[in-house]
């Protein structure tokens, strides 16, 4: 019985241990110079600063920061949007049609990126002649093809079923109209929901790579982690500015966790009830 | 009291008016609540689906395309880099998959006993790896594993290797690294679905077993994983599709390399339309492939699982 709990210990500690030294290491050589951390250096140094000021002066981090942060917060104002109008569309108005549709829109889901990246590209290139605003190497671009997720419409959906009915009658009752009663009683009810669903898709704009590293094209369009990627694979690497900058590039979402575990896990977990 | 009769009569007489209007509107107004998601959804995932399927009979460089029929789809069997691409996505898939959800069964059994002290802690260290960014991870798993990266550094310092492992420049280890790479950062994750099945499960279930003589493992078999079985489905799926769109991990730690020892298909995909000379074409029609052995994944683990629906 005492060996099983050791055991036990042993492997979650073990296991703690593993998941958190990459974030350990990355911290610590953040503050070291390049050279500290080849030689493998574990102890936070005083070069904070100085990596800071050459991260700054060499990559342009705070245009590729503002752009991320742009991109992500109107992607996720807009996936919100448009996901829980369906999502409350597809469950309060139910019919037959509306099912079918409902089904098929999951199919989406099954759709892998890399399977859309050739035509999508071909689509916005083709764009760029027409309507250059929303064409190649526009934030629009990336904005646009994943403002619409199978995922959060069946999330909302799923989190509608336990929204009550009477709020709708009570509401047609007092005299809103239909769109009255999803702003002003849907929306304020259902804000956890809504601050699940902002952390999802917030962490996968923010992290998305593989669209913005075809759809931007230019130095001043980068996003995170496009610049991270470049800076990853640099010839000769200064480690620790390289390491600053992923620090400052997790921060935003290592926050988010920190400040809302419980919506986060709700979000995550709420996918599939 | 006759108000109160009243007051019946007129909502009963309001409440028929309005089933007779909610038909009219569910018609209308519902459909107004999804027809953005809808149209944008078929613009942006089905309306290019259909595109890539008729650019896959096509083939030719840029923008100059023919028609070949089926010709694209016969060059995949003869393909040597789509070959190697399979062959390491299954190798990541047949390998990590199982792996990281067995050990994340394991951690979640074990953050589910009563006893357990420092739970939130190991909790939170163990999932912190979610919050991390498919490219910042890759950087920094690519800087640890370098050959002379921190970890053979302690490796040798340790005496277990008496010289540098190729973690990233030899093929076999290279495989190794993203195996570890993607299982770092996706246990913690699985795990906290197992635990949220776990806490629902009854208690008295166990404590049944326990009276009845069961070991711990005969518990962990007989109990936990049928009654999970659900969610280690879902689970599974979802990392199949994962493994099988690889992308940030191989691209930002080995970059497909050595040679093409770990390059994934989506990867190749992005290489024949962005790094070769492009032929859309025939991405096109990798695309295909992977989409059809998504759909033949899913369902050989919905038939393996079997019996609940």
């Amino acid at each position: 019985m005492i060996a099983r709990r050791v055991f036990m210990y042993l492997f979650l500690g073990v296991t703690a241990f593993v998941s958190i030294f990459p974030f350990l290491w990355m911290v610590v050589s953040s503050t070291n110079p390049s050279v500290e951390v080849t030689k493998g250096r574990l102890m936070p140094g005083t070069h904070l600063f100085v990596n800071l000021s050459n991260l700054v002066e060499r990559i342009d981090l705070v245009r590729a920061l503002a752009n991320s942060l742009v991109i992500a917060l109107i992607t996720t104002g807009l996936a919100l949007l448009i996901g829980s109008l369906a999502g409350y569309g597809f469950e309060i108005y139910r019919s037959r049609a509306k099912d079918a549709v409902f089904n098929i829109l999951l199919l989406s889901m099954m759709i892998p990126f890399a399977a859309l990246m050739v035509p999508l590209y071909r689509m916005f290139a083709w764009l760029s002649g027409k309507m250059p605003v929303i064409g190649i190497d526009t934030k629009a671009a990336v904005i646009l093809p994943t403002m619409a997720t199978a995922f959060l419409i069946f999330f909302f959906r799923q989190n509608t079923k336990m929204f009550e009915r009477e709020m709708i009658e009570a509401g047609r009752i007092d005299g809103l109209g239909e769109l009255g009663i999803f702003l002003r009683i849907y929306v304020p009810t259902m804000r956890t929901t809504y601050a699940a669903a902002a952390i999802i898709t917030f962490m996968s704009s923010w992290n998305n790579y593989m669209w913005p590293l075809v759809v931007l094209q230019s130095d001043a369009k980068k996003t995170i982690p496009l610049l991270i990627s470049n800076l990853g694979s640099s010839y000769s690497p200064d480690y620790g500015m390289i390491m600053t900058a992923i620090v400052i590039a997790t921060l935003p979402t290592a926050l988010v966790f920190f400040l809302m575990q419980k919506h986060f896990v709700a979000g995550m977990i709420g996918s599939v009830k | 009291m006759d108000g109160s009769i009243q007051g019946v009569s007129v909502s009963a007489g309001k409440g028929v008016c309005i089933t007779v209007s909610i038909r009219m509107r569910t018609r209308v107004t519902g459909w107004c609540f999804v027809i953005a998601a809808v149209v944008l959804i078929c613009l942006f995932y089905f309306y290019p689906m259909i595109q890539a399927f008729n650019l896959s009979l096509k083939s030719g460089v840029g923008t100059n395309l023919q028609y070949v029929g089926f010709e694209n789809y016969k060059r995949l069997f003869t393909d040597s880099n789509f070959i190697t691409a399979v062959t390491n996505t299954f190798i990541y898939l047949i390998v990590q998959v199982p792996i990281m959800i067995i050990l994340a069964l394991l951690l979640s059994v074990m953050l589910n006993s009563d006893k357990l002290r420092l739970k939130g802690l190991f909790r939170t260290a163990i999932f912190l790896p979610c919050v991390t960014s498919l490219v910042a991870y890759s950087v920094i798993f690519k800087y640890l594993f370098a050959n002379d990266g921190l970890v053979n550094l302690l490796l040798l310092r340790l005496s277990i290797i008496d010289r540098p492992i190729g973690w990233i420049t030899d093929p076999f280890w290279a495989k190794v690294t993203i195996i570890l790479a993607i299982t770092w950062r996706w246990t913690g994750y699985n795990m906290i679905f197992y635990l949220s099945a776990l806490q629902n499960i009854d208690r008295s279930i166990y404590e049944a077993a326990t009276i009845d003589g069961a070991s711990a493992f005969g518990k962990f078999t007989k109990i936990t994983v049928p009654l999970l079985k659900p969610i280690i489905l879902f689970t599974s799926i979802m990392s199949t599709i994962g493994t099988l769109q690889l992308f940030d991990e191989v691209m930002n730690i080995t970059k497909g390399g050595p040679g093409n020892a770990t390059m994934s298909i989506s990867q190749y995909i992005y290489n024949l339309s962005f790094k070769y000379t492009p032929d859309f074409g025939y991405a096109a029609t990798v695309s295909y492939a992977i989409v059809v052995l998504i759909v033949i994944f899913s369902y050989m683990q919905f038939k393996v699982a079997g019996d609940r629906r």
